[in-house]
């Protein structure tokens, strides 16, 4: 909008009830659809065995509140080094993949080199490949080098699909600095490392923050690189030990399992409600082109 | 300070050629304007100048040193930008003093050379202000400030005002004007905007299509166009065109635009050769209505009908239409005739242009 | 003038690219670009867990042409794909039309309504899994005290049911990215488009058909792209929900190839089912590409 005319539109327009039948009602549904499962991930997280496998009781509710889950998984399986790895293996990846993305977004995008269209191109296309036809020719390929069941296994092959999805991020985001910065940097004296670090690094913070959050999240919920390269418990992700350790033969520790999902989701929660803006930012940039 | 020589300067992108070799000799001091519709290679020809594009062919000095290879930031050279192009990220003192930042000078220098364009500019109370704080005028300023700081052999302006508004336009027209009185640094200006070039230059470049069509002052362009192109290009609004004859009346040389139609010329060029005549609509005389008693003297005007009357209040545009072809005529009387009016319109021989209607040269 | 110095060699823009691209082409050419050929080498071996696989030509894919399982896989593949893509783009373009209304905190919602998106799906299927819970689902529960059914559903037990419970877990991840997505294209449209279509007289279904859909549809066409591409990989909500049972119903190509190759031992056979999804990825990246070719104009797009 071009001017900074208020405008309120044609809302005057529309009746309550309407209003109600053609949105709130159906959202509010939404609502109930998309965030029951979470509900019911603390609900059960809290609830005591007994009234867990009560038939009887109303489920929707707690009545005695206990912490004996949490108390399980953190004293009884190794969750706290399932956390601990993950942490590492998702901040290392992503600060590793962001570190060659921006280095490949700007040389695509500014450099303009011989070949960077291409280039730019068979970027998007890796960042099309789905780990689930690479997992097996990177087992194979994980166990001749002999990092098989180490963190060094996940933190190697995450960026397969970080680096894709983080450069071709950064570079809708230095298309987006007008080239005459540059230029004038340029004409002011600056080398192409100042130019940069001084001004596109700057300018593209935002880019980094929406790549950096997306890559922690995509590298935190990976799952079948990690079933597959891990095998001892303590080397294992949050999702994997949940999934692997927590089910013995038929006997399904229910509370157990949901509390570890709920502190396994936890991180990125909070990190997603920090950085809202920047983490849509950064998936309809991605999708936008 | 330093004079700028370009030497059969071209330049092609893949297989386009967008500059057809260019000599211009710029002495030290001078306000050079490089004017021109769009894409006819002024820009590119700038760009060369500071280095932010590779020359095809030919050479271009800065002083005595021959730059075609020498980065842009060795070249001395100062460039304000058409969208300013200041970091976003940095205060007005920081985009002022970034170049010397790099060059490594002090903080004691930065600080004075910084105050003192600030004060030039009267931009001392916005230093620790951000570019999206302040008005466009403020930025063109800063963007200014940033070339004045570097104190440099040649100031590069690359249409630095068509982001203003009409008024603002005016008034830092003006002020890069004094500015130059001052500092008299070398300086090259790019616009389209030929009222630009006419009120700023001390010498026009006028190009079209990747050749230099006219280089001179304002005066001599606007009195002496050497072909057709700058005829039309300078001057608002444009320079009235008329096709026809050489010819040798009773009442001495003329150009015949319509069977019944001669308008009377000085020329030395022989009878039956194509021409166009150019006229200024402020040269075009509107006389009395042709209902008017004394309108015996068939040769001395050009019956035109008028079209469309507008009063700009100094002065008052009259278009209309004469053998087919529109023109314009500008009086400073308030004529108000209702269109369809019968009008005699008289050219000043004086004043009036010859070009060849085969080359478009001027005779 | 110093010449070609180290410093004017690193500003020549061909070099300096090369450099900055080495560390993330190196990384992807050895742990993408190579698998991706390995895995293609490997589908034409008889590898094994622990042994290198001898070429055996085209073998697996005999094989796996007369395994009733590897089709099953294959339909259920595309049924999982086609139904979960068409209810996700359904719900997804409902969701994202709801939130681009006036609403009271907007942004909150927008920011509530994403998080069956960020959460590790893993972790979210566990609570599908206890939701589906053959003796305690608490959407049972709620049924029969309801009086609707009698006994309890066995969500996971019965082929059917257990395709149609992963579909629906599979659309309560999808439908927020699609939505925020979408809802993102929306927003690009300009208010001004629907004034304009409300004095030209359009009612509110006329502006969907004519304004809204025609403007969005290069952002569709992306956005279900990625959409089916993660649909038809996809392997974590299966493999916590069900494993691929009951017998093998919902076993999708992904789960299958795990299956055969890191429990099963059969590397070389796993690779081939997976080599095997390829020409239907590549069948859908060249689908949305010429689509999108096609609509460039509608955006006024500039060709590049």
């Amino acid at each position: 909008m071009a001017d900074s005319e208020q405008r309120e539109g044609m809302h005057y327009l529309e009746s309550l009830p309407r209003r109600w039948v053609t949105l709130y009602i159906p959202l509010l549904l939404f609502l109930f659809f998309l965030l029951f499962p979470f509900y019911w991930m603390g609900l059960t997280a809290f609830k005591p065995n007994a009234e867990l496998l009560s038939t009887e009781d109303n489920p929707f509710w707690v009545v005695a509140p206990t912490l004996e889950h949490f108390k399980k998984l953190f004293i009884d399986t190794s969750y706290p080094s399932w956390m601990w790895n993950t942490i590492i293996i998702s901040v290392v990846s992503t600060f590793l993949s962001l570190a060659a993305s921006v280095f490949a977004a700007y040389a695509i995008e500014r450099l303009r080199f011989k070949g960077s269209h291409q280039i730019g191109l068979a970027i998007f296309l890796a960042y099309l490949v789905p780990p689930s036809i690479l997992f097996i020719p990177l087992a194979t390929m994980i166990f001749h080098l002999g990092i098989f069941d180490t963190r060094w296994a996940l933190i190697l092959t995450y960026p397969t699909f970080l680096i894709p999805f983080c450069t071709w991020l950064l570079m809708g985001y230095f298309r987006s600095i007008p080239f005459e910065l540059e230029e004038c940097a340029l004409i002011d004296g600056a080398t192409r490392w100042q130019i940069l670090t001084r001004i596109v690094l700057p300018l593209a913070v935002p880019g980094l923050i929406s790549a950096g959050i997306f890559a922690f999240t995509l590298s935190w919920n990976e799952f079948i690189y990690a079933l597959t390269f891990v095998s001892a418990s303590e080397n294992k992700t949050v999702p994997v030990g949940v999934i692997t350790e927590l089910v013995e033969g038929d006997v399904y520790h229910w509370g157990s399992l949901m509390a570890g999902a709920l502190v396994g989701s936890l991180p990125v929660a909070i990190m997603y409600s920090f950085f809202v803006e920047y983490y849509v930012a950064g998936m309809t940039g991605a999708v936008k082109e | 300070m330093a004079s700028v020589n370009l030497k059969k300067v071209r330049k092609t992108f893949g297989r386009t050629e967008v500059v057809h070799g260019v000599d211009i000799d710029i002495e030290d001091g001078e306000f050079v304007v490089l004017v021109g519709p769009s894409g006819c290679g002024k820009s590119t020809l700038l760009r060369m100048i500071a280095g932010l594009e590779e020359i095809t062919s030919g050479e271009i000095h800065i002083g005595d040193l021959l730059v075609n290879t020498v980065a842009p930031k060795q070249r001395d050279i100062a460039m304000v930008f058409q969208n300013y192009a200041l970091y976003p990220h940095m205060t007005v003192f920081e985009n002022m003093a970034f170049s010397m930042k790099l060059a490594g000078r002090g903080k004691r220098e930065q600080r004075e050379r910084v105050d003192e364009a600030a004060r030039i500019l009267g931009l001392e109370g916005y230093l620790d202000r951000y570019p999206r704080q302040l008005s466009g005028g403020q930025r063109q300023r800063v963007a200014m400030g940033r070339a004045i700081v570097r104190d440099p052999q040649v100031f590069l302006f690359d249409e630095p005002l068509s982001n203003l508004d009409a008024k603002l336009r005016v008034q830092m027209r003006t002020e890069i004007r004094e500015l130059h009185q001052r500092l008299k640094t070398t300086s090259i200006y790019v616009t389209h905007d030929q009222i630009e070039a006419m009120t700023m230059a001390d010498k026009i470049v006028v190009m079209n299509g990747g050749h230099v069509e006219q280089i001179g002052s304002p005066l001599e362009l606007y009195d002496f166009p050497a072909n057709l192109f700058v005829a039309g290009f300078i001057g608002s609004p444009a320079m009235n065109f008329l096709e026809g004859t050489l010819v040798t009346t009773s009442t001495g040389r003329g150009v015949r635009i319509a069977p019944d139609c001669v308008v009377s010329i000085e020329s030395q060029q022989p009878d039956g050769h194509q021409v166009v005549l150019g006229v200024r609509p402020e040269h075009l005389v509107i006389k009395e209505s042709h209902t008017d008693a004394g309108m015996a003297n068939d040769t001395a005007g050009i019956e035109a009908e008028v079209i469309v009357t507008e009063p700009t209040g100094a002065d008052t545009q009259v278009f209309c239409r004469v053998a087919g072809k529109e023109l314009v005529a500008i009086s400073r009387q308030r004529h108000l005739f209702s269109p369809g009016t019968r009008i005699r319109l008289e050219a000043q021989a004086r004043h009036t242009c010859l070009f060849d209607s085969d080359t478009g040269q001027r005779l | 003038m110093n010449g070609r110095s180290l410093g004017g060699w690193l500003d020549n823009r061909n070099v300096l690219g090369m450099l900055f691209m080495l560390p993330g082409a190196a990384i992807l050419v050895v742990f993408l670009t190579y698998p991706l050929g390995l895995g293609v080498w490997l589908g034409f071996t008889d590898a094994k867990v622990g042994r290198g696989g001898e070429w055996i030509g085209i073998e697996n894919y005999q094989w796996l042409w007369d395994d009733s399982v590897f089709r099953l896989s294959i339909f259920n593949t595309f049924l999982y794909t086609v139904v979960a893509s068409v209810i996700k783009f359904g719900l997804g373009l409902w969701l994202a039309l709801l939130l681009n209304r006036h609403l009271p905190f907007k942004s909150f919602l927008r920011a509530i309504v994403l998080l069956p998106f960020i959460v590790p799906t893993v972790l979210s299927a566990i609570a599908f899994w206890w939701i589906y819970d053959a003796q305690f689902s608490v959407v049972s529960w709620t049924l029969v005290k309801l009086g609707l059914i009698d006994e309890y559903i066995n969500f996971l037990g019965e082929p059917n049911l257990a395709r149609a419970s992963t579909i629906a877990a599979n659309v309560w991840r999808g439908v927020p990215f699609v939505a925020i997505c979408l809802l993102a294209g929306l927003q690009t449209i300009s208010p001004t488009m629907y004034e304009a279509a409300a004095i030209d007289g359009a009612t509110p279904w006329q502006q969907f058909r004519n304004v809204t859909l025609p403007m969005l549809s290069p952002i569709i066409a992306v956005v279900m792209t990625f959409s089916v591409l993660f649909t038809f990989t996809d392997f974590q909500l299966i493999w916590v929900l069900t494993r691929g049972g009951p017998i093998n119903a919902t076993h999708l190509m992904a789960t299958l190839s795990f299956q055969r190759a890191i429990p099963g031992g059969a590397l070389g056979e796993g690779a081939a089912i997976a080599t095997a999804m390829i020409p239907f990825l590549l069948a859908a990246i060249l689908f949305s590409y010429f689509g999108l070719q096609r609509r460039r104009w509608q955006q006024g797009g500039r060709d590049n």
